[in-house]
C-alpha cells in the first residue's frame, strides 16, 4: 500500500502542515535526520513558493517506488500565474533572497529528482523525488 | 562512500574523545586539519552537525533529552548553510569554465596582432599593448609594404573588458577589407570610419591614430579619428611636440573627412603612438601629466625602441601600484640615426 498524502496550500499554516506530512514520511520510509531535514526544506521551499506566488495550491506527498529503489515524492501544484522564464529561475544567484542558496535551485540540490512544468497563466507543477541509499 | 563515512566516524570519534581528555590545543588543530578534508570529500554542514551528534551520544549515552533535541534544531538551519555551501561550490566551478573560456578569448584575440617583425633599413620600431583584465580594447597595427613604407596605428575601443574586445577584433577585419589605401591615413580612415559606422553598435565608438612612414623621402603622415594625441621627438630640436589631430571617432556619422598631415623625419626622429590607458594611469594622489610621460620616453630614449616601450611600461605599473585600470598600447616608430 502506498501512503498519500495532500496539503492544502493558502497560508502560512499550509507550509507547516506540508512539512509536516513529509518528515513523518520521510521518516516512516526510512530517511535518517539529515535526509528528513532537506526534504522537509524542500517541501518548505515548494510551499512558500505557492503561497507567495499563486496564492494557492497543492503539496502531494507520497512514497515513491522504482526498481527496487524506495524514496519519496513531491508533486507541487497550482494554478497561478506560471513561471516565464524558467531556465533563469534555475540558475544560482537568481532567487529574490539573493541566492544563498536557497530556492529552486536549492530544491533541486537537496533532491535526486527535479521536474518542473510552467505555462504562463496556466500555473505551475514541480514533481520532485529523494531515494532512500 | 559508506567505508569513508565509516572511517570518518571513527575519526572525528577519536578526535572528540581525544579532546575531550585533554583540551588540548593539539587536538584542536587536528580537527581544522579535519575540517579541509571533510569539504574535499563534500562533506556538507548539516552531515557534520549530525555526525558530531551519533558521535556525541555513542560516548554519552544519557544525555538529557533536551541536548539531543536541540540539535534537530540546529541541523535544520545548518540545511540553509548546506545549501548556501553548494551554491558556492557550483559557482565557482563555473566561474573557472569562464574563466578558461575568457583565456581561450584573450589568447585568439592575440592572434589578430600582427606578430611578424619590422626589419627595414634605417627603422627601430617598438610596441607594447596590455589588456587592463584578460582582454583588450585596444588595437595596433603595424604593416610593411613592397617599397618599404610603414604603416603604424593604435586603436582604444571606448569601453572595457570583453564588449569592447569583441568590437577591437572587428577593426582588423575592417583594416583588411580595405587594403589599397594602407599608407594613405585621412582616406583610410574614411574608409575604416563607413565601416564601422555600418557594422558596429551604435553605442560603441572608435579612436583611432593613423600613421604611414615612407622611407624614400623620410616623410610621415598621419590622422587620428578622435584618438588621444601622440608625440613627434625632434633630434635637432630635443623636443617633444604634441600630434594633435583633427577628426571625429570612427562610428559615429556616415560621412566624415579626415584632415591628413605631414612631418619631414630627420635621422633620430620618432613617433610616439598611445592609447589612453597611458596617459591615464594615475597614482595615488593623480593622474599622470602627458609631460611625465615624454619625460620617461628621454629617460630611455638611448635604447632600441622595444625596450624603451617596454621601460614606460614597467614605469608607469610600478607607479600604479600594479594595477592597470585601462588598457594600454604604446608604439614608437623611429628612424634611426
Ligand atoms: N509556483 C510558482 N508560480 C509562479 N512563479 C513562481 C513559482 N515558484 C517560483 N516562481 C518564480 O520563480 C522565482 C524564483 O523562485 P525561487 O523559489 O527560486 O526564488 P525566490 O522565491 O525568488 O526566493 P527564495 O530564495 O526566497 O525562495 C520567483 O521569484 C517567482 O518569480
Ligand atoms: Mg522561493
Amino acid at each position: 500500500m502506498q501512503v498519500q498524502t495532500h496539503v492544502d496550500i493558502h497560508s502560512e499554516w499550509g507550509i507547516v502542515a506540508a512539512r509536516q506530512a513529509g518528515r513523518k514520511l520521510a521518516r516512516e520510509i526510512g530517511f535518517g535526520s539529515v535526509d528528513q531535514a532537506r526534504v522537509t526544506t524542500a517541501i518548505s521551499e515548494l510551499a512558500r513558493n505557492i503561497y507567495l506566488y499563486a496564492n494557492k495550491g497543492q503539496i502531494h506527498i507520497e512514497e515513491a517506488t522504482s526498481s527496487g529503489k524506495r524514496g519519496i515524492k513531491i508533486i507541487a501544484t497550482d494554478e497561478g500565474p506560471g513561471i516565464k522564464d524558467v531556465r533563469r529561475v534555475m540558475e544560482d544567484g537568481y532567487t529574490t533572497s539573493g541566492g544563498l542558496g536557497a530556492g529552486l535551485p536549492g530544491v533541486k540540490r537537496l533532491m535526486d529528482e527535479f521536474k518542473i512544468d510552467s505555462e504562463p497563466d496556466e500555473g505551475t507543477t514541480i514533481t520532485t523525488v529523494k531515494w532512500l541509499r | 562512500m559508506e567505508k569513508t563515512k565509516l572511517s570518518m566516524y571513527q575519526l572525528y570519534k577519536d578526535m572528540l574523545d581525544n579532546y575531550l581528555q585533554s583540551k588540548s590545543e593539539h587536538a584542536l588543530y587536528a580537527a581544522q586539519q579535519f575540517s579541509k578534508e571533510m569539504m574535499e570529500k563534500d562533506m556538507s554542514p548539516e552531515e557534520m552537525v549530525s555526525l558530531h551528534m551519533s558521535v556525541f551520544q555513542e560516548m554519552v549515552p544519557d544525555l538529557p533529552e533536551e541536548v539531543v533535541d536541540s540539535f534537530d534544531l540546529l541541523l535544520e538551519v545548518m540545511i540553509g548553510y548546506g545549501l548556501a555551501y553548494r551554491e558556492h561550490q557550483s559557482l565557482r566551478d563555473r566561474q573557472q569554465q569562464l574563466e578558461s573560456e575568457l583565456n581561450v578569448a584573450a589568447e585568439m584575440q592575440q592572434t589578430l596582432l600582427p606578430d611578424e617583425h619590422i626589419d627595414a633599413k634605417g627603422i627601430d620600431f617598438g610596441v607594447i599593448s596590455v589588456p587592463a583584465g584578460k582582454m583588450s580594447g585596444d588595437y595596433y597595427h603595424y604593416i610593411q609594404d613592397e617599397h618599404g613604407c610603414i604603416g603604424v596605428a593604435v586603436a582604444d575601443v571606448i569601453g572595457k573588458g570583453v564588449p569592447a574586445a569583441m568590437c577591437m577584433s572587428m577593426i582588423k577585419y575592417a583594416m583588411e577589407s580595405i587594403p589599397e589605401q594602407r599608407l594613405q591615413p585621412a582616406a583610410l580612415l574614411e574608409s575604416l570610419n563607413r565601416v564601422v559606422e555600418r557594422n558596429i553598435d551604435s553605442n560603441m565608438f572608435i579612436t583611432m591614430v593613423y600613421g604611414s612612414y615612407d622611407p624614400r623621402d623620410h616623410r610621415f603622415y598621419y590622422a587620428g579619428a578622435g584618438h588621444e594625441p601622440g608625440f613627434y621627438y625632434s633630434a635637432s630640436k630635443d623636443t617633444f611636440e604634441e600630434l594633435t589631430t583633427k577628426g571625429l571617432v570612427l562610428g559615429l556619422s556616415q560621412k566624415v573627412t579626415y584632415e591628413e598631415y605631414v612631418k619631414d623625419v630627420q635621422p633620430g626622429d620618432f613617433f610616439v603612438l598611445l592609447s589612453d590607458g597611458v596617459t591615464e594611469c594615475r597614482t595615488e594622489e593623480d593622474f599622470i601629466e602627458r609631460e611625465q610621460i615624454t619625460e620617461m620616453i628621454r629617460k630611455y630614449q638611448h635604447l632600441p625602441a622595444q625596450d624603451i616601450v617596454n621601460r614606460v611600461y614597467r614605469e608607469l605599473e610600478k607607479m600604479q601600484d600594479f594595477q592597470l585600470r585601462d588598457d594600454f598600447t604604446l608604439l614608437i616608430l623611429k628612424r634611426d640615426v
